[in-house]
């Protein structure tokens, strides 16, 4: 238990000059099951990444068993025996299950052709310790989420890796496949694997981890035995930061209710969520990557199928089966997906812009554009924006990400919405883009906009909305009001510390 | 930053005047290499000749544009064509003056084609199924249907009037031609200025940001299938007056190829997103200028296609270049 495994030693990297890790050190020791947390950005991921070769450091060395270890793709990791379960599925929908775990390194008979048999029987006895019930020779398509999650636990497994990563495996599990997950863990642990776990579930950490580190923009705040901290120490330890004053001052809501969302239920995916949001006021919806914030948008807007509930605007019951619908009632949305989703990048800056709208710039007859009231349009958001763009039929792929936000933006408020949807509005833009989005959002609050915030970075949450809900798994967790959001409060709701705001937990 | 914006912003008007650029270069060709090329008979009909497949690739652009692809088009434009003339022949002895049922039947015809463009756009949008497989059926299905009500053999017209009117000039361009330029101009407009347009490209450049901007997508993917059908059935019904006749097993063959053909040379991406209507016309008339250089200079008849394959890879190829 003394040796030590890996040796991370002062590891850096950078995107786009961008500091995303700053000097990481860390010894791993071998059989030990190291929990990583911290918040949305703060590393984890990359880490992991640089760990299995995914990406490779800008400064900094590996040293594993005593070596010191050029890992410059995920082979070299699989040789020395690091392996990852990623977070996002690594599976070839069309292939079996059996086919999945030993790609890259199947097994062959002599004449040179694959062993089929033996792969099939290596993944039944594999599964079985998993105790799932898969077929081996089932296609990976035809597999629920869960059990895609499994598989890709086997595959891992079959490797038999000296260390394996896994990033957030709970995400997608129930209760029942964590516990078996658990008991795997500490029979893994037992034969001397050492594993890294990540996960945003501090409840988690705190049952199957010795030791845990806590990542905070790119950096190793503490490093402790699991037992030496409670959860709500760990929670403020990855929050920890000053606001910086980059919010504008919170303007103040009317009375009367505008969007009332009762009961919104997807299965399996959203249950019986409640909100409304008043005039002109910001509701912010917090949460972690999963939590389902991004499903609620999708169901307000109709593109998800098996929908129940009501939505309700300004007392009305709506019937929303389409985003048409739902622009149509005064509802929209701004993607946390912006090259998916929200803009055309072939489309020049002024067609994104009216493409939600186009209706008000046609005539009557044959649905003509008038292209000079079209073009006044995007002028006129241009300069509301600060849209840097060589001219307004610049085609969307020669802007910056925060100009092509910035776009976005225009375009979902240019039919004048009463209520904005805004999923991560500041995904991916720099500060100073940042602070002109905030700006935005709030003056058009303050003309009696209401605005869903949905955002990963606790940090606008606070410093933008007047109230917050925080989901968890699908669920409404809690709110917060007034002095009560801070980014531990929503924390502790987030990672499932507290259950709601009506027990309220010892804070130190 | 400055220089290649702009470098991009030529690359762009290159692209959109490859085609005419392409074309002036091949007329200068021909009219060294054939001195009859330039006689305004055959350069007349060599527009007549194109105007057919020129017809049916107007449709075609639309759903290639839309992220599509439709290869009925040869086999509605049999059928079509063999509903048209035995319902002229049918309703002829009935109503009595030819004029009322020549227009009858041409307009039975237009409806029978844009019903079987509505079809291929119903199963594309409601049935979900992908376009090339719903297309590579009814295209199967449109010819055997075809034999079948014309016996595997010619259908005749009893009527002189019909086979007139798919001769006849306006102001020396023969009617085809003109049918396809005016189809041109119209298309062009709806494509550029209006807001079906727009929605087209949207739909063909991502069809889920179109979604989330409350674009109805089947609904426009479905009319560029229905007005793909309805262009198919004017050639059909233009081509069967110039013959005053239908054979059923040859009309329309290997059309969807020559549509395609003129699409992509034309400039208009495979992958949908954007498109050139007029770029398209280019294409044809390409096409078309290619097969009667290759006449007039005695090459082999069977030899055309592999010329015609090269300019299709050829096109495609500087398209690729391009982007």
């Amino acid at each position: 238990m003394t040796d030590v495994l890996l040796k991370i030693d002062g590891i850096s990297k950078e995107f786009s000059t961008v500091p995303v890790l700053k000097h990481i050190d860390l010894e791993v020791m071998r059989g030990e099951v190291l929990g990583i947390v911290g918040e949305n950005g703060a590393g984890k991921s990359t880490l992991m990444k640089i760990v299995s070769g995914i990406y490779t450091p800008t400064a900094g060395r590996l040293v594993f068993e005593g070596q010191p270890v050029e890992i410059r793709e995920p082979l070299d990791a699989m040789q020395v025996g690091i392996s990852l379960i990623p977070q996002e599925f690594n599976l070839v929908n069309d292939l079996a299950v059996y086919e999945n775990v030993f790609l890259g390194r199947e097994l062959r008979l002599r004449s040179g052709l694959l062993d089929k048999k033996r792969m099939m029987e290596r993944t039944r006895t594999l599964l079985e310790e998993l105790e799932v019930d898969i077929k081996p020779d089932e296609r990976i398509e035809r597999l629920s989420t869960a059990q895609k999650q499994m598989v890709e636990i086997s595959k891992a497994v079959a490797m038999d890796a000296k260390l394996l990563i896994m990033d957030e495996p709970t995400t997608v599990l129930t209760q029942y496949e964590i516990d078996i997950l658990y008991r795997l863990m500490r029979r893994l642990k037992s034969q001397g694997v050492t594993i890294i776990y990540i996960s945003h579930k501090l409840k988690e950490v705190k049952a199957i981890c010795d030791r845990v580190m806590v990542l905070r923009d790119g950096e190793v705040i503490c490093l402790e035995p699991t037992g030496a901290l409670s959860e709500v120490e760990i929670a403020q330890r990855m929050v920890g930061r000053e606001l910086s004053q980059v919010f504008p001052p919170k303007g103040e809501p009317g009375e009367e209710r505008v969007l009332e969302v009762r009961n919104l239920t997807v299965p399996g995916v959203l249950e019986d969520i409640n909100l409304d949001i008043k005039r002109g006021e910001i509701l912010g919806l917090a949460g972690l990557v999963g939590a389902g914030r991004t499903e609620v948008a999708e169901a307000i807007m109709g593109v998800r199928p098996h929908t129940t509930g009501e939505i309700l605007l300004n007392g009305k019951k709506l019937d929303i089966r389409s985003p048409q619908d739902a622009v149509e009632s005064g509802i929209n949305y701004l993607s946390e997906d912006r090259q998916g989703s929200g803009i055309l990048t072939g489309f020049s800056v002024t067609n994104n812009i009216t493409l939600v709208s186009l209706r008000r710039y046609c005539r009557h007859f044959f649905n003509l554009i008038k292209s000079s009231d079209e073009k006044a349009a995007a002028e006129s958001h241009r300069d509301r924006f600060n849209i840097k763009t060589q001219s307004l039929d610049t085609r969307l792929e020669f802007l910056s990400g925060g100009n092509q936000q910035k776009v976005s933006l225009a375009k979902s408020i240019d039919p004048d919405p009463v209520v904005l949807l805004a999923d991560e509005p500041t995904r991916g833009v720099d500060v100073s883009a940042k602070q002109e989005i905030y700006r935005f959002i709030k003056s058009l609050s303050d003309k009696g906009l209401s605005c869903l915030f949905i955002s990963s970075e606790q940090e606008e949450i606070v410093g933008m909305c007047h109230r917050v809900i925080v989901m968890k798994e699908g669920r409404i967790m809690g709110s917060l009001s007034g002095d009560e959001i801070n980014e531990a409060e929503i924390m502790f709701l987030a990672t499932g510390v507290r259950e709601s705001n009506g027990s309220p937990a010892p804070v130190n | 930053m400055n220089s290649a914006l702009s470098g991009s912003l030529r690359k762009f008007e290159y692209e959109k005047y490859a085609s005419l650029i392409a074309l002036v270069a091949l007329f200068a060709i021909a009219s060294i290499l054939s001195p009859y090329f330039l006689q305004l008979q055959n350069v007349l009909n060599i527009l007549r000749q194109v105007s057919y497949t020129g017809i049916i690739a107007l449709g075609m652009t639309f759903v290639i544009i839309s992220g599509g692809i439709d290869l009925s088009v040869g086999s509605v434009a049999a059928f079509v064509g063999a509903v048209c003339i035995l319902t002229l022949n049918a309703i002829l002895p009935i109503v009595g003056n030819e004029f009322l049922a020549v227009t009858l039947a041409i307009l039975a015809g237009l409806a029978i084609a844009s019903l079987c463009g509505a079809l291929n756009g119903i199963l594309i949008t409601r049935g979900r199924i992908a376009p090339f497989i719903v297309t590579l059926g009814t295209m199967a299905i449109f010819r055997s249907l075809a034999l079948f009500i014309g016996n595997a053999g010619e259908v005749r017209s009893n009527s002189n009037l019909f086979g007139n009117f798919g001769m006849n000039s306006v102001a020396m361009v023969p009617v085809p031609v003109f049918v396809m330029l005016i189809l041109a101009a119209l298309l062009a407009v709806t494509l550029n200025q209006t807001r079906y347009g727009r929605y087209l490209c949207a739909v063909g450049s991502n069809v889920r940001v179109a979604t989330f901007s409350a674009i109805n997508v089947d609904r426009i993917k479905f009319l560029a299938y229905t007005l793909t059908g309805f262009v198919v059935g004017v050639s059909a019904i233009l081509l069967s007056s110039r013959f005053n006749a239908v054979s059923t097993s040859n009309m329309g063959m290997a059309f969807e190829l020559d549509a395609i053909a003129a699409v992509i040379i034309g400039g208009t991406p495979m992958t949908g997103g954007r498109g050139t209507v007029w770029g398209t016309i280019i294409g044809a008339i390409i096409l078309g200028i290619i097969n009667n250089m290759l006449n007039m200079l005695g090459v082999s008849p069977y030899l055309q296609g592999t010329v015609k394959g090269l300019v299709i890879i050829g096109a495609v190829y500087i398209q690729r270049q391009r982007a």
